[in-house]
């Protein structure tokens, strides 16, 4: 096997040291009814060259998104990543290292950490960040947890706004569920965010809402902010796609408490939905409530500038059943992408981004409107928008993809079956004209 | 000196003190921050220019600079090659971290996952265009039910203590769905990884800790105390045990402990960060399990990554798999098909979409690599190597309990006594051997723990060296150099850090000089 060194001579002169005859007597401790006798029912052992071609068998069973039209976003979205960020990545020293326990010999994560930890706060407008989550919907509901902590439990209620990915509100609703934490949920409905005001009251521990929206809608969080903070509620803000962040006014900067949302679009692709990375930033205030890891700055012996993981008596290896969360990891090679594309990108090269983003989305709304069935439902959106049709959003999404177009997210797939109408297209940097021309063509015929 | 004159010792000279102009010392490159080299106009991605849409943003617009600084591609190259040479690695030396199974993570399984079908799908495409993933998704489950012989698994859990959290509340579901939503406490060694405790609570758990006895397992005594006459409508929820545990010794007595906690009207979580001592030769089923989770990024080697990203699918018994978390992936006549909304006895959703398919892809291409013989003697070897460590070094440090191990050894610092050398300095000296140290203070219930798990990777020359350098520190320590221990490490890109300092005063983020300024006023 080619991945184990030890050979028949080293075994037998290895148990000889230790003073045993066989294998077997290192398992002795093994209840003898749970012993296996043979080898358990699977295939044995087989070639690099035999597993690569059956992966690569199963692989082209799929339709990619580099190969076709694609429209999909709903939470996850294709940008274009550069050819650097995937190499660093896979350098072995980021590649096979863990969690920077010590820290002299992981500078080289830790200082990672901590640039990423700083882009994050700069591009949700607020404090602090944490060193990542695993996912943007996770951040999600670990960001309602920390608010009723933030409470001492006095508050029960937490609001979430009708624009707030379903998804996002599924796993928010599942770890609130233990916790006594009364979820109050809203139906998912366009243009209806502001409507959480009015929900707010003393008893509010937190209001979270998302901007850009599930239907792709920008929010004006300053009002809900303002109200909150009234009620002594925090705001928690919420997004799923990081590149939006560059185009419109940062959640910081409209007075979000705590911001959280998935950073996939930077660095990372779309790998059928993980792993990607959850963004969690606050205020300076709240920093020790905060669930994660959290890398800061310190001196060596020497006073030379270094990097550690700190905070730690937040976490569970020292709180235990008292700590923050039960998180013990983060996204690691994922935030390290994300931290390696913004460095390339910078503020012009972002921005550049976010601009050429809203205008294919802009083009793409045009065309849209102009195809009878088809109406774009959208005042405001980035790079997202939603489309009501007259006919059901699933069976037109199967009908593009039978003539090789990945034409968008029915809204239904992801609200167990709200809103059949309605049509989630996305069009980032990289859909081409002809792209377009392609997907006006084929709804003209599916509608 | 060599016959041209040249020399070839370095002459005697304390290089550690030499203060060069650049920084830099040799392959030691100094690396500041991109905040201090970047510049927000800057970029190293070349785009289109924007052709002037007019903009349906709305009125919040972004105004001003975001304050990112960019850099051109060889300037990023630089900065994150520079910065990865300060990290240690498994593919540069023993990284034997005890609970983390720091194994070889083999190359194939960093190609599979970036193969298009797996990396370059979107988690809503119509399921008719994802086939080969779904498919992928099937197989892995098939393999990971077989090698624990239970009949369900959850794949999505995003890391081991997410996979905690499956089971907990797949635990709870099935509790409350029995209409038995007093049972409310649950039993956790005090030996347990924190995540442990932190999971039962955050599952709205208490915990109820047992104690280990003078042999490292579950004081039976004890256990059999707090469930004596308490029948199946007791207030036990469950227990949470690791296995082997992590002292890493095998729990002799779990088949019992199952049957007393299933008595109580309890379900059996066993966390599995240690299954690498267990696949192909002992299969959690069989030792009436209810539910585990299992680490692929420890057991099946998809990467550490410097912390993440994990996957910790959770295999589920007959009493629990009801109640498992959407979505799953099925097997219908005409192909594969995703369940995404949760019926009446799920638990619900974890999180957006369906799980780390990247580290999915790169489990089954490890596992179908080893197969049923090459797992088998992945975990032979793995307890093979954690016993020759354990039996070499017995006679100059302490081992912590009698007996052989599993798959980690376990000292603890009795050993150091009276030398004045603590745990930590003995880990720091071992970076100076070019050594990442062992996992240090953990588990708690043993004094000063040094837990070393040097994996199936390891081959016997590279263990007879890390041997040698082990037993040349203890021998060191006892013959009273402790201020060689104290200094340690000197051979790292940084002495010793103040982590003090750090959490006394949070500096999380950096900030423009004038601003620093600003704060300290």
């Amino acid at each position: 096997m080619r991945y184990l060194p030890l050979n028949q001579n080293d075994r037998a002169a290895m148990l000889d040291v230790i003073g045993v005859k066989s294998i077997d007597d290192l398992f002795h401790n093994v209840p003898e009814s749970a012993r296996l006798s043979g080898l358990v029912d699977l295939p044995k052992h087989q070639s690099e060259a035999a597993v690569e071609q059956h992966m690569s068998r199963l692989s082209a069973k799929s339709v990619s998104a580099g190969s076709v039209p694609f429209f999909c976003g709903a939470g996850a979205y294709r940008h274009h990543i550069p050819a650097t960020v995937d190499h660093l990545i896979q350098r072995s020293e980021f590649l096979t290292a863990y969690t920077p326990y010590q820290p002299e010999i992981s500078q080289g994560t830790l200082q990672a950490l901590f640039e990423f930890q700083t882009q994050v706060a700069l591009l949700t407008g607020m404090e602090v960040a944490n060193a990542s989550m695993y996912d943007g919907s996770t951040a999600c509901a670990e960001a309602v947890v920390m608010a009723h902590r933030v409470a001492r439990g006095k508050k029960p209620v937490a609001i979430l706004a009708p624009g707030l990915h379903p998804h996002y509100a599924a796993a928010t609703q599942t770890l609130a569920s233990t916790l006594s934490i009364k979820v109050a949920e809203t139906t998912p409905q366009m243009g209806t965010d502001a409507d959480v005001i009015d929900m707010i009251t003393d008893e509010t521990s937190c209001v979270v809402v998302q901007s850009p929206n599930v239907f792709g809608e920008i929010v004006d969080l300053a009002p809900i902010a303002a109200k909150a903070h009234a009620h002594k509620a925090l705001l928690i803000a919420v997004f799923t796609e990081p590149v939006a962040l560059a185009a419109i006014k940062s959640p910081g900067e409209q007075g979000a408490d705590i911001v959280v949302g998935e950073g996939q679009g930077l660095g990372v692709g779309l790998n059928f939905g993980g792993p990607h990375v959850g963004l969690f930033a606050c205020t300076k205030k709240l920093v020790r409530q905060m669930p994660g890891r959290v890398c800061g700055e310190t001196v060596d012996a020497n006073g030379e500038r270094g990097f550690v993981l700190t905070l730690s008596t937040r976490e569970q290896h020292i709180r235990r059943e008292k700590a923050t969360s039960n998180i013990c990891t983060n996204s690691g090679l994922c935030c390290l992408a994300f931290t390696i594309h913004m460095s390339l990108l910078g503020d012009a090269g972002l921005k550049q981004l976010a601009a050429l983003n809203h205008e294919n989305a802009c083009q793409m709304a045009d065309i849209i409107d102009g195809i009878e069935g088809a109406e774009v439902l959208n005042d405001t959106f980035f790079n997202e928008f939603t489309v009501k049709l007259n006919k059901p959003a699933a069976d037109v999404v199967q009908t593009l993809a039978d003539k090789g177009i990945l034409g968008g997210v029915p809204f239904s797939r992801i609200s167990g079956g709200q809103h059949e109408d309605l049509l989630l297209v996305c069009a980032t940097e990289t859909a081409s004209d002809a792209d377009m021309q392609a997907f006006e063509i084929a709804l003209k015929e599916a509608l | 000196m060599n016959n041209q004159g040249r020399p070839t010792q370095p002459a005697a000279a304390n290089m550690n003190e030499r203060v060069t102009v650049s920084g830099s010392q040799g392959l030691n490159q100094a690396t500041k921050l991109i905040f201090e080299t970047g510049t927000p106009r800057r970029t190293g991605v070349d785009l289109p220019k924007p052709k002037g849409h007019a903009s349906r943003l709305g009125a919040h617009v972004r105004q001003g600079e975001i304050g990112l600084p960019g850099l051109s591609e060889p300037e990023t190259m630089r900065h994150y090659v520079r910065l990865s040479q300060k990290n240690y690695a498994i593919d540069l030396g023993v990284y034997p971290l005890g609970s983390c199974t720091m194994k070889h993570n083999p190359r194939l399984n960093e190609k599979v996952a970036r193969m298009p079908g797996f990396a370059d799908v979107h988690p809503l495409q119509p399921t008719s265009t994802v086939q080969g993933a779904l498919e992928l998704m099937y197989e892995l489950s098939d393999w990971l039910m077989t090698l624990c012989n239970m009949p369900a698994v959850a794949l999505t859990p995003k890391a081991g203590a997410h996979g905690e959290l499956c089971g907990m509340m797949a635990i709870r579901a099935r509790l409350d769905h029995d209409g038995a939503s007093h049972k409310r406490r649950v039993l956790v060694p005090e030996s347990a990884h924190g995540t442990n405790p932190a999971t039962a609570v955050q599952c709205g758990f208490t915990v109820d800790e047992i104690p280990a006895n003078a042999g490292g397992r579950v004081d039976m005594d004890a256990l059999k105390a707090k469930l004596e006459g308490l029948g199946a409508d007791s207030d036990i929820a469950g227990i949470m045990l690791t296995n082997p545990n992590t002292c890493g010794l095998f729990e002799t007595d779990i088949i019992e402990i199952a049957e007393l906690i299933h008595a109580a009207g309890g379900y059996f979580y066993c966390d599995g960060a240690n299954f690498n001592a267990l696949v192909g030769r002992v299969r959690p089923g069989d030792l009436g399990v209810d539910a585990m989770h299992i680490n692929l990024h420890k057991t099946f080697s998809t990467p550490h990554g410097g912390g993440g990203p994990g996957s910790g699918p959770t295999v589920l018994s007959d009493a629990l798999k009801d109640h498992a978390p959407v979505p799953y992936v099925v097997k219908t006549d005409e192909g594969f098909d995703l369940i995404e909304d949760p019926d009446d006895k799920s638990f619900g959703r974890m999180c957006a979409f369906h799980g780390q398919m990247g580290m999915y892809s790169r489990a089954l291409t490890y596992m179908m690599s080893h197969g049923s013989d090459g797992l088998k003697q992945a975990t032979e070897d793995a307890v093979l190597n954690a016993n020759y460590v354990q039996a070499s070094l017995s006679d100059v440090m302490t081992t912590a309990f009698e007996g052989t191990c599993m798959h980690e050894a376990l000292f603890d610092d009795r050993f150091l006594k009276g030398t004045g050398v603590d745990t930590l300095d003995f880990a720091k000296a071992m970076i100076d051997e070019g050594y990442h140290p062992m996992t240090m203070y953990f588990p708690l219930v043993v004094h000063g723990a040094m837990l070393i798990e040097p994996t199936e990777s390891e081959s016997k020359g590279e263990l007879d060296r890390f041997i040698r350098a082990m037993r040349s520190l203890a021998q060191r320590a006892k013959a009273g150099e402790v201020e060689s221990f104290k200094n340690a490490p000197v051979y790292a890109p940084l002495r010793r850090l103040d982590e003090t300092r750090a959490a006394r005063n949070p500096v999380l983020r950096w900030s423009a000089p004038d601003e620093t300024a600003q704060a300290a006023e």
